[in-house]
């Protein structure tokens, strides 16, 4: 079975500071890492080699340097990755980046399945791995707690929906967001990464996309204008809600409504 | 020796002093946590208990019992695991863990001055949210500042920084006459007579109750990448430490664990470590201010490591790989306690190129003593910790296999010139063993410093070398 993870590169400390002037994020001396939720999409792609065989490729979308976190990948055990770099795609928001991502999936080639992480912890947004399935006109599934069974040409999984978990059998190709926690990921190796060190990843730009319009790409390609970034305010207040979700929303609202964060 | 018996009259005359009933606990009121610690096989009661606010109340106690020759016994968290804390001749506890607050941090110096109770991980997040490092690092990061300097605990981080006695610069005691002294202070350097706090810093409390102190501190290392190394046998792994501290790359930690430890703590904690590929591990950690810095230091570590066998080196360079296996290092204790009914333990300290042969011996002895035993500990700086568990051993069998376990493997580690205690201290309970493992000669040297300290022999008494 071949499974292919996408996989982002992250800042390392969750303290990154935002430059009060430009609104930019200061990422000057701050080490980088593979976003921890993606670490749990690649073990459940290794068990699933360890099972049936066949391959774990990763991709990832960035800038130049986020090559570290595919041979962070190799470390693992990745057997291959590729990494979507461009100028052009600079600025994506959620659905410029999704688009993005599934034009190179379709140039990477064909497979069985494809995992995500839950979300990105600098984002947040968890939307991408399902929006690559909808370009890529393939099911797909978050909220993904556990798979029960995995066959050539189909695979059972675990989803935790609200108020239940819902088991469903879901025909391959598929893409799947599956949760923290899933499997514990395992640690890179030394040897791999000395094995792997030189293995070549190939870059995917705008120029090998089979839609290489510049239009739907980075910032042109972006419906969300961001105007400003700021790091948000910390504040320790904190008050529980208890009771069902229908409960919960309503008095979730009113006090979005009273405290004026939104009009009703 | 013979004490005072402790009145009605006596509480009063406490109460007097700390003018607060809330903090006085007396007869039937005592809370029995007060009448043993965390481990060492006994137990028994104070007559009273006074939580105590300052010096001066500390004092003024310790006047009054020096007068009446009352025993007083000092207590910080009651984390202690050789009965150091246990008032066995009973009397009076002063209980410091109330006198908890940071009086200074001196960035100027580099020092932070600290009343006795200040939890360890408060006062490693105190300085750390200053950017500043206090390395001595216990595990048990529930026990007071001064219950920690009064076993010298070194803890994890020994091999690179050394143990708490490196890092007090000073400190505040009152003496067993109920006077107030002050030791050292912010020097750097120091030759001015004996080395009275040194001697303080490890007397479990038999010497003087500490009420204050002046800690050293170092700038905070920035970043620390962990090494966990699979060996195809325990040997291999701890056979590799000696090559490890020759290659003068010098790690943070070394620590040697063993599988079922690890499974242990996983069902413990409920939480599943990432690596199961063998039975042994070496668990490295480096620390310095940049990747790149660290990554050179481990380089030449995990190239040693493969060279002696291991089966890989794994590397866990962000915040959720070291949480994942620290965290269970960090319960160790907690879970071999958990996987048994009863256990006691040795920790002793062997020289650094004798540990393997140590564990080996340990690891053996189960079979001749039919007794459990688990290990793990600092393969770095030679501190074992072995355990030895109980399961469904009837009390006398316990007790007998126990003993003839511990006389042999504090045999093996003097034949190996290891001492006693590592750093969870002598206390009560490894007393016997201290006196077979010194001359007669300094065994005296140390009972004459005690009576020197308190010719009545009130504080603390029955403890370390009595």
């Amino acid at each position: 079975m071949d499974v292919l993870v996408c996989i982002k590169q992250v800042p390392e400390s969750n303290k990154v500071e935002v430059d009060p002037k430009t609104g930019a994020l200061i990422r000057d001396g701050v080490d980088s890492k593979m976003n921890p939720f993606d670490l749990y999409a690649l073990e459940t792609a290794f068990r699933i080699r360890e099972k049936l065989g066949g391959t774990v490729k990763v991709i990832s979308m960035g800038p130049p340097q986020a090559k570290e976190v595919i041979y962070e990948a190799f470390s693992m055990g990745a057997d291959a990755g590729a990494l979507v770099s461009d100028r052009a795609f600079g600025g994506a928001d959620v659905l410029a980046t999704s688009y993005t991502l599934s034009q190179a999936i379709r140039k990477v080639g064909h497979f069985d399945l494809i995992l995500c992480g839950k979300q990105t912890i600098d984002g947040d947004t968890a939307q991408v791995g399902s929006e690559i399935s909808e370009y890529l006109g393939i099911p797909s599934f978050a909220n993904v707690l556990g798979i029960d069974d995995v066959q050539k040409d189909n695979i059972t999984v675990k989803i935790d929906l609200p108020n239940a978990i819902e088991v469903s059998k879901v025909t391959l190709p598929c893409l799947l967001c599956v949760e923290k926690d899933i499997y514990q990921p395992r640690l890179p190796s030394y040897i791999k990464k000395q094995a792997t060190k030189d293995r070549e990843v190939p870059m995917i730009t705008l120029k090998d996309l089979p839609d290489s319009s510049p239009d739907r790409y980075g910032l042109h390609g972006s419906p969300t204008q961001v105007q400003r970034i700021f790091p948000p305010e910390v504040n320790n207040d904190r008050e529980i809600f208890h009771g069902t979700s229908e409960e919960l929303s309503k008095k979730l609202m009113n006090t979005l409504v009273e405290r004026k964060f939104v009009g009703r | 020796m013979s004490y005072k018996k402790f009145t009605e009259a006596d509480c009063q005359a406490i109460q007097k002093i700390v003018n607060d009933p809330e903090r006085v606990q007396y007869g039937k009121a005592v809370n029995a946590d007060y009448g043993h610690d965390e481990l060492g096989d006994i137990s028994s009661m104070p007559d009273l208990v006074v939580k105590v606010m300052s010096t001066e109340e500390g004092s003024k106690i310790m006047k009054y019992a020096y007068e009446q020759k009352i025993p007083v016994t000092p207590r910080g968290s009651g984390t202690g695991l050789v009965g150091a804390a246990v008032p066995i001749h009973h009397g009076i506890i002063i209980d410091l863990s109330g006198m908890s607050k940071v009086l200074e941090l001196d960035e100027k110096n580099l020092t932070i001055t600290v009343e006795p109770g200040v939890l360890l991980m408060d006062l490693a997040q105190y300085v750390e949210d200053h950017e500043l490092f206090y390395p001595p690092d216990p595990g048990e990061k529930s026990a007071t500042i001064a219950g920690n300097i009064n076993t010298n605990a070194g803890g994890m981080r020994a091999v690179k920084y050394g143990v708490t006695r490196d890092y007090v610069r000073g400190l505040e005691a009152v003496l067993p006459n109920g006077d107030v002294v002050q030791i050292g202070g912010k020097n750097v350097k120091n030759s001015s007579g004996y080395a009275l706090k040194d001697l303080i810093i490890g007397s479990e409390g038999t010497l003087a109750v500490v009420t204050k102190a002046v800690l050293k501190l170092l700038p905070l290392p920035t970043k620390s990448i962990s090494l966990l190394v699979p060996f195809p046998t325990l040997e291999k792994a701890i056979g590799t430490v000696p090559e490890i501290i020759q290659s003068k790359a010098i790690p943070t930690a070394v620590e040697f664990m063993q599988g079922q430890v690890i499974v242990d703590a996983e069902s413990y904690l409920g939480l599943s470590f990432p690596d199961h590929s063998s039975d042994a591990y070496l668990l490295l950690k480096f620390d310095g201010n940049t990747k790149a810095d660290i990554e050179r230091d481990y380089d030449k570590v995990a190239k040693i490591c493969l060279e002696q066998g291991a089966i890989d080196v794994l590397i866990m360079d962000t915040t959720e790989r070291n949480e994942a296996v620290w965290k269970a290092r960090g319960a160790f204790l907690e879970a071999v306690k958990a996987s048994t009914t009863e256990m006691d333990e040795v920790d002793v300290v062997v020289p650094r190129d004798k540990v393997a042969e140590m564990v080996k011996f340990s690891n053996d002895l189960q079979k001749t003593a039919k007794v459990r035993i688990k290990s793990f500990g600092h393969a770095g700086d030679g501190n074992l910790h072995i355990y030895m568990l109980r399961d469904d051993l009837s009390a006398d069998e316990w007790k007998k296999r126990k003993e003839s376990t511990m006389e042999a493997m504090y045999s093996k580690a003097r034949e190996l010139a290891g001492e006693v205690s590592g750093e969870h201290g002598i206390g009560y309970v490894k007393q016997s063993y201290l006196e077979e493992s010194k001359s007669d000669d300094l065994i005296n040297i140390m009972r004459g410093i005690k009576k020197v300290f308190d010719p009545e022999e009130i504080l603390n008494p029955g403890k370390v070398c009595w």
